[in-house]
């Protein structure tokens, strides 16, 4: 497009040209109740841009940001040491203040908030905005940017982050008027939190910052194109329940969107009601507790042999939340082929996105399971129960024939499976989990029993390593009482270890248990699989027998945590609880651990869900199957 | 691939445009033709594309563009309910010899002359792919110099604006 004639209004230009023939004016599309805090009111107060922004998150009921100041984001510093409403927490690298406000939104549900400067501080929150567009966590980033006046000059510690995430946000906003600030603030936590949550970029000007405007509150939020379904289709409703009614191998394939949704109770309800397996994907677990006699497991790539099984078999998938993600479809042409799926999300685009809907439902989960119960239980009335006695025999066969095991290593190493599931039975079904992204993570998802929504966090659609230590600090900082587990890999943690910093300084008392297996344990699994077990890259130099580099010890040490060393089996139990023990500063554990334990069952890339197997070269005997 | 044309009413806000146009490119969506301009109401804008899409994916391209904030409505418009036209401006050789020859067959096409110089013309028309198409390749043997065309612009048939309802519901 040419510089400078007007032939798109506005479209790519940075400010709106006079667009030509106005016939009618927009119709006010004022939405009630989108403006989110305690609802003050606000009469108009002179003031800077950089307070209008500390000002506005305080009115949308902020308390905790993080972030870290640069220049161009300097102006709002100032106004927020001021600030008695807001704790910020100080970060050491802006990727930690972004994973920790997703940690922050995860454990609270309410939206995580991070700021940056321009330049590379809004670069390094690159990844924690991804994370959280994949894992549709609700966050609002705040950037500073240069001067609008030498914006696309490349003005020191410039950079479009608008452009850079417009790939990567739901939506994202560039204010260069100060008079802007309220409104956008308050339509960007509007976007976060309603619909499918996502992450909202607002990238301001410095000059819009430094400049005066009049701050009134609540500002008007008209967003025309935004008008997210809640409700379901009532029809729909009733059909999905003619398909229960009939179904006799039917499925819940439950995902991260009922968690999102808050709507375990109502899961429940209506798992119950129809009394059919229940399945947890890596985003839902603890949505529907695992002790429930109804789950029946994780599906996916390392999901339990009974849960992916189930997947597989059924006549009818119950599909609440999730979104056939590849990492839980394998092969998607061979993916429960003989299943009609009723899929419910609240984005439309994911329905029959990867597979095919029989029966669509767009809206809340939370709104569509009290439809859904209800309308079973009139089908149920009206044509009685389905009889799926069989298929829970089958499915209990395969849970009692191939529960999720591990074997003892034989290198005299402690297994990372013990660890992890030790972890998880010392401290309890109240603790938050947090993991990096790995072989850990998969322990971490298998080997811990989760009984409750948000208890259990993770990067599951990026996988971001270096995920676990920031986003265990934000959960900390939005739910101080909870005992905070980072379970972390010697690969992951030191991506981010820095935040140990941030903890200790600002009394965030996390535990992080260094499953140390000295490599790249999930790469270096592929490589004995598949590259005829070429480590290429994948030793670390942390664990038994190596130089240490470093020393996780040592490292705890510095930074002023407390750092414990556990290397032998009979060790596990008193080290765990003695970092439960310590409640006034960060622990770190050096669990040193077997490195040539595998992630099992596994369904290998590439080929279908139903050659899943158990342990290298191994699968499930089917024969008794129907 | 069938073709498709999309008719997208957009706010008129700075880069909805590459919103747009990033999303075919991430998708891997393909594009035949864009064209973007104001419409009857202040402040929105109407982005008419051509797409190479059909059935599912058809269904992804427009569920996909109606996840952007600043999109307000999609409508498909068929080539039976809408009229749909390209606009094209071809610089073609003509001497004294060969100029009667040249207006002719723009004539023929209504197409007219815009810009006349000593050795060559310059033909402005308007009409659907195929009539353009077909002038072009009567224009051909006289020597193209230059072509410049727009995307294909569309408008649904009969007193119904797309403006309409979008707005009223909002």
């Amino acid at each position: 497009m040419s510089k400078g004639s007007p032939i798109s209004p506005a479209l790519l230009a940075a400010r709106p040209a006079p667009s030509a023939p106005q016939v009618r004016d927009v119709v006010p599309a004022v939405q009630a109740g989108a403006v989110r805090g305690p609802n003050n009111v606000v009469a108009p107060t002179q003031m800077l841009g950089s307070a209008a922004i500390v000002r506005s998150l305080e009115e949308l009921g902020v308390d905790d940001v993080f972030g870290l100041p640069g220049g161009a984001i300097l102006p709002t510093y100032d106004p927020l040491m001021a600030s008695t409403k807001l704790r910020h927490v100080l970060v050491r690298h802006e990727q930690g203040a972004g994973h920790a406000a997703q940690g922050y939104a995860m454990v609270t549900g309410r939206p995580g908030v991070c700021i940056a400067t321009s330049g590379p501080g809004a670069t390094n929150l690159v990844t924690a905005i991804a994370d959280a567009n994949m894992d549709s966590v609700p966050l609002v980033a705040i950037t500073g940017q240069v001067s609008s006046g030498v914006i696309g000059s490349d003005a020191f510690q410039e950079a479009d982050i608008v452009g850079i995430t417009m790939p990567i946000t739901k939506h994202s906003y560039l204010v260069t008027d100060p008079e802007d600030i309220p409104r956008v603030l308050a339509e960007a936590f509007h976007i976060a939190t309603t619909g499918r949550p996502g992450p909202v970029l607002v990238d301001v000007a410095k000059d819009a910052q430094q400049s005066t405007m009049t701050f009134s509150w609540p500002p008007r939020v008209e967003i025309p194109g935004y008008r997210p379904v809640l409700r379901g289709h009532a029809k729909q409703a009733r059909e999905a329940a003619r398909l229960i009614g009939e179904s006799r191998r039917p499925v819940f394939y439950v995902g991260g969107g009922v968690i999102k949704a808050n709507a375990a109770e109502e899961l429940m309800e209506l798992a119950e009601l129809v009394g059919a397996p229940v399945v947890t994907t890596l985003m839902a677990r603890g949505v529907f507790p695992d002790s429930h006699d109804q789950h029946v497991g994780m599906p996916g790539m390392h999901g339990s042999v009974s849960a992916v099984t189930a997947l597989q078999q059924a006549d009818l998938l119950i599909t609440l939340g999730a979104r056939f993600d590849d990492r839980v479809t394998g092969v998607l042409s061979s993916f429960a082929p003989q299943a009609k799926v009723i899929h419910a999300d609240i984005d439309p685009a994911e329905i029959s996105k990867n597979r095919t809907a029989d029966v669509p439902i767009v809206g809340s989960v939370k709104e569509i399971m009290p439809e859904l119960t209800a309308a079973v239980t009139d089908a149920f009335a009206a044509n009685g129960r389905p009889d799926i006695s069989a298929w829970w025999k089958t499915i209990d066969h395969l849970r009692k024939t191939y529960p999720v095991g591990f074997t003892q290593p034989e290198d005299g190493l402690s297994a990372p499976q013990q660890v992890i599931k030790r972890i998880g039975e010392l401290t309890g079904p109240e603790g938050v989990f947090v993991s990096g992204v790995g072989q850990h993570q998969m322990w971490a998802a298998q080997f811990i029993k989760y009984e409750r929504s948000r208890s259990w966090l993770n990067s599951g659609g990026l996988g971001t390593m270096g995920y676990s230590v920031p986003a265990a600090m934000g959960a900390k900082v939005g739910d101080p009482d909870r005992v905070v587990w980072a379970i972390d890999g010697d690969g992951c943690f030191q991506m981010t270890n820095q935040e140990l910093a941030t903890c200790v300084i600002n009394n965030i008392p996390i535990k992080v248990a260094v499953i140390n297996n000295s490599s790249l344990g999930m790469v270096r699994q592929w490589q004995t699989l598949f590259y005829e077990g070429r480590y290429s890259n994948t030793d670390l130099n942390t664990g038994h027998d190596t130089v240490r580099v470093p020393d996780f010890v040592k490292l705890a040490d510095a930074y002023g945590c407390v750092g414990l060393r556990c290397e032998r089996d009979e060790d596990i139990d008193a080290t765990i609880e003695q970092a439960l023990a310590i409640n006034d500063r960060p622990v770190v554990i050096d669990f040193v651990v077997s490195r040539d334990s595998m992630v099992w069952p596994m369904v290998p890339a590439g080929v279908s869900n139903d050659l899943i197997q158990i342990a290298r070269n191994m699968t499930p005997t089917w024969e008794q199957e129907d | 691939m069938a073709r498709h044309t999309l008719s997208v009413l957009v706010e008129d806000v700075p880069g909805v445009l590459t919103r747009v146009a990033s999303l075919f490119a991430r998708r891997a969506f393909n594009i035949n033709s864009l064209a973007v301009g104001p419409t009857e109401v202040a402040g929105m804008s109407r982005i008419t594309v051509v797409v190479e899409a059909e059935g599912d994916l058809l269904e992804q391209v427009t569920k996909q563009l109606n996840k952007l904030i600043n999109v307000i409505k999609i409508v498909e418009l068929t080539s039976e309910q809408s009229v749909q036209r390209d606009h094209v401006l071809i610089k073609v050789r003509a001497d004294a010899a060969t100029r009667l020859q040249v207006t002719q067959a723009a004539d023929l096409f209504r197409a007219s002359v815009v810009d006349v110089a000593i050795d060559a013309l310059i033909i402005e028309a308007t009409g659907t792919p195929e009539k353009l198409a077909a002038l072009l390749s009567v224009l051909e043997p006289f020597g193209i110099r230059e072509i410049v065309q727009s995307g294909t612009l569309a408008i649904g048939r009969g007193a119904k604006s797309m403006s309409d309802r979008a707005l009223r519901s909002a």
